[in-house]
C-alpha cells in the first residue's frame, strides 16, 4: 500500500461516478503507523518521519531528529573565533561557503571591522556559487523524488562546474574555509573570472532544460500543484525563510532587503514569488532564484573593485564585549548567527539559527491529510539539509 | 518624535528596575542618530506593557532589544505580532551567564597544571561574577527570542529573566507556532520549562540523556581529557615578531 501511486484526479472521477450511481464508497480502514526513515531516500541526511495513517492518507506526522547532532553551539564557546568556520560550513555542507559568511558578518559588526570592497564583492560571488550548486541539486533531485531520473545526472553533471570554481578560488569542493574576520583568504587566480562566466552559461543552459524536462511534465504538474499548501501568515508564524516563504507569496529577501556588508546592492535582480504556496510553487521560484543567482554573478564579476582584500585585523583576534545578530539570504532560507562576546578569544554563546530547522518545523502542520506519496513531495519541495536541523 | 534628546527618557523610563546600569552605554554611543522607526516600536512596547518592560537598548539604524518580565513574555510575543507587525518568528533560545570555566580558561589551567599550579586558583564558577550583555539582566538563564516585521523590516530581540532554580516562562506557541521546537532544543538544551507547551520532549538526544549541555558547568569531556590541539593557531607562531603582526596580507590586490 505504500508504494501506490495515488492519482487525484481518477480519485476524483471514482468519487464522482460513485456519488453519481449512489454507491457508498467508505472503506473500513485500520489505523497503521508507518515509518519512514531514519535512512530515507527522500531525505538529504537522516531523518525519520513517524507517520500516522489512516488508509493513505496521513493523520499525523512527527519528524524525528538528532542523528546528525553534532553540539555546534557548545564547540563555538571553546574555538577561537578564526576556528569557528571550520565548524559552521558544515552545518549546510552543500552551501558551505554561504555558511560562514553571517559568522564573519557578525564578529566583524562587534569588532566594529569592514572588510574591503573588493573581498565584499568577491564574498557575494561566492556566496551566490554556493546558492547556486546547492540550488542545482534540489532542482535535479526533486525530480528523483518524483520518478524522473534524468534530472538528477543533469544537475550532478552541471553542478560539477561550479564546484570547481568555487574550488579554483578556495582550496576546497565543500568546505572552503575561506573568509575571515576582515576579508578573504585569497584572492581571485587568473583567468577565473571567465571560466567563471562560462560556467555561468552553463547554468542557465540547466535551467533550461529543467524547464523543459520537468515544469512541462504533467506527472510533475499532476504531483506538485495543489500539494502541501502553505499559507503566508502560517509560514511567517513557522519562521519559514528563503524560497520556502517566497513561494508563498511573501515579498521577502534578505539579500535585497538587508544587504549588509556584501554587494548585492550594487546589482540589478529581482526578487521572485509565487502566490499558489504548494511544491509547484517552491519549485518554480527556486528555479527562476537560480537563474537569477547567474545573472547576479555576471553582473558582479564585471564590477569587482580593485583594491586589498583584507582589513587591518590584529593577529590575535579578541572580540570585543557585546551582542550582534546578523542573517543572511543562505541558499535554504535565512541563516543568522546571534553572537554573545565576552571580549574573549573565544564567542561567550553563539546561537546558530539555521533556515531548515525552522522550515522543517512546518511538517505536522503541513502533513496533516496529506496522502503517502505527497509526504515525499512535500518533504522535496520544502528542501532541508539534515546539518542545517540538527546542527 | 525623532528628536534626539527625547529618545533617552522614551528608552529609559519603563526601566525603574536598574535605570543606572544601562544610561552610560546609551550615552556611550556618540553621534546618537535618530531611529524613528525602532524608537516608535518601543514606545508603543512601553505603552502596551506598562511595567512588563524592564530595560531596553536601541541601536540606532540596526537593532533593538527589550527585557520585558517574565509574567510579561507571552503578552511581550502577542503585542509583538498584532500590534507591530512582527508577523516572521525568527528564533526562541537561551543564554546561560554563568561565567565559563570551560572556555580558552580551561586549556590555561591545563597549562598551569602541568607547570604544576593549583588548578582551582582560576575559573571561578561563581554567579556572583556574572556580567550581563545588552539590556542588563538579574539572573543566570536568560530566555530570548527574536521576531521581525517582514514588511517594515526591523527586528525586536526579546529577553527575559528567568529564576536560576527553576527555569519557566509561557510557551510561545498559541502566539507564533513555530516557538514549538525552539521552546523543546531550550528545555533539553538548558533545562527551561515551558508552562502550555504540549508536548515539552527532547528534540536531538535520546531520551535518557541526563544534563542540560548548553548550560555552562556542563562539563565537555572531550576538552578535559585532553587540551584542544588548535590553540597553538592563537598563539604566534615561532620566529613571529610583533612587525609581522601589523601588516597581514596588506599587498594583495
Amino acid at each position: 500500500m505504500v508504494t501506490a501511486i495515488t492519482d487525484r484526479q481518477q480519485l476524483a472521477y471514482i468519487a464522482g461516478q460513485a456519488a453519481d450511481a449512489r454507491v457508498n464508497v467508505e472503506i473500513e480502514t485500520e489505523g497503521m503507523t508507518l515509518n519512514m526513515g531514519p535512512q530515507h531516500p527522500a531525505t538529504h541526511g537522516t531523518l525519520r518521519i513517524v507517520a500516522k495513517l489512516d488508509g493513505e492518507q496521513v493523520i499525523e506526522a512527527a519528524p524525528i531528529m538528532g542523528y546528525m547532532h553534532r553540539g555546534y553551539e557548545k564547540l563555538t564557546e571553546v574555538r577561537s573565533y578564526p576556528q569557528v568556520t571550520t565548524l559552521i560550513n558544515r552545518i549546510d555542507w552543500l552551501g558551505s561557503f554561504a555558511n560562514e559568511v553571517p559568522f564573519i558578518l557578525a564578529a566583524e559588526k562587534l569588532m566594529e571591522v569592514e572588510a574591503p570592497p573588493r573581498a565584499q564583492w568577491i564574498r557575494t560571488v561566492l556566496f551566490e556559487l554556493s546558492r547556486i550548486s546547492n540550488v542545482m541539486l534540489f532542482l535535479g533531485d526533486m525530480g528523483v523524488q518524483l520518478g524522473a531520473l534524468t534530472p538528477v545526472f543533469f544537475a550532478f553533471r552541471d553542478r560539477e562546474h561550479v564546484l570547481n570554481q568555487i574550488e579554483s578560488v578556495t582550496g576546497g569542493r565543500f568546505h572552503p574555509n575561506f573568509d575571515r574576520i576582515g576579508g578573504l583568504k585569497d584572492d581571485l587566480p587568473k583567468g577565473w573570472i571567465e571560466d567563471t562566466k562560462a560556467v555561468m552559461e552553463k547554468v542557465r543552459t540547466f535551467c533550461d532544460e529543467m524547464e523543459d524536462l520537468i515544469m512541462g511534465n504533467e506527472i510533475f504538474e499532476a504531483r506538485t500543484r495543489g500539494i502541501g499548501v502553505i499559507p503566508a501568515d502560517v509560514a511567517l508564524s513557522y519562521g519559514m525563510s528563503g524560497a520556502n516563504l517566497r513561494a508563498s507569496g511573501v515579498d521577502w529577501d534578505l539579500r535585497r532587503d538587508r544587504p549588509v556588508g556584501l554587494a548585492w546592492d550594487e546589482v540589478d535582480w529581482k526578487v521572485w514569488t509565487h502566490p499558489d504556496g504548494d511544491s509547484f510553487a517552491r519549485y518554480w521560484v527556486r528555479l527562476q532564484e537560480t537563474r537569477e543567482a547567474s545573472r547576479i554573478v555576471d553582473q558582479l564579476l564585471d564590477g569587482i573593485p580593485a583594491g586589498p582584500i583584507m582589513a587591518k585585523v590584529p593577529r590575535i583576534i579578541k572580540v570585543p564585549a557585546g551582542e550582534a545578530y546578523v542573517a543572511t539570504e543562505n541558499p535554504l532560507g535565512q541563516m543568522g548567527y546571534y553572537v554573545v562576546s565576552k571580549g574573549d578569544l573565544v564567542p561567550f554563546r553563539v546561537k546558530i539559527r539555521s533556515a531548515s530547522f525552522n522550515n522543517i518545523s512546518i511538517v505536522p502542520w503541513v502533513m496533516k491529510g496529506v496522502y503517502v506519496p505527497d509526504v515525499i513531495t512535500i518533504l522535496a519541495s520544502l528542501y532541508f539539509i539534515l546539518g542545517d536541523i540538527d546542527r | 518624535m525623532s528628536d534626539t534628546p527625547t529618545e533617552e527618557p522614551t528608552a529609559a523610563e519603563p526601566t525603574d528596575a536598574a535605570p543606572a546600569a544601562e544610561a552610560p552605554a546609551e550615552d556611550a554611543a556618540p553621534p546618537a542618530e535618530p531611529d524613528p522607526l525602532r524608537e516608535g516600536v518601543l514606545e508603543r512596547l512601553a505603552a502596551e506593557l506598562g511595567d512588563g518592560l524592564l530595560e531596553s537598548h536601541l541601536s540606532p539604524g540596526d537593532d533593538l532589544w527589550v527585557r520585558v518580565a517574565l509574567s510579561s513574555w507571552r503578552e511581550a510575543a502577542a503585542v509583538a505580532k498584532h500590534d507591530l507587525g512582527c508577523t516572521y518568528f525568527d528564533f526562541l533560545s537561551a543564554i546561560d551567564w554563568l561565567p565559563s570555566p570551560f572556555g580558552r580558561d580551561m586549556d590555561s589551567q591545563e597549562d598551569l597544571v602541568t607547570a604544576g599550579a593549583d588548578p582551582t586558583a582560576t575559573g571561578s564558577t561563581d554567579p556572583a561574577g556574572i556580567e550581563w550583555g545588552v539590556a542588563g539582566g538579574t539572573s543566570r538563564f536568560q530566555l530570548l527570542a527574536r521576531v521581525e516585521s517582514p514588511t517594515e523590516g526591523y527586528g525586536i530581540t526579546f529577553k527575559a529573566d528567568l529564576d536560576d532554580a527553576a527555569p519557566t516562562a509561557d510557551t510561545w506557541i498559541p502566539v507564533y507556532a513555530g516557538a514549538d521546537w525552539h521552546e523543546r532544543e531550550a528545555f533539553e538544551m538548558y533545562g527551561i520549562s515551558f508552562v502550555g507547551h504540549p508536548n515539552l520532549r527532547k528534540l536531538y538526544l535520546p531520551g535518557d540523556f541526563e544534563g542540560h549541555p548548553l548550560r555552562k558547568d556542563f562539563p565537555l569531556l572531550a576538552r578535559r581529557v585532553k587540551p584542544w590541539p588548535g590553540i597553538v593557531d592563537v598563539e604566534p607562531m615561532p620566529g613571529e615578531d610583533a612587525a609581522a603582526e601589523d601588516a597581514p596580507a596588506e599587498d594583495a590586490s
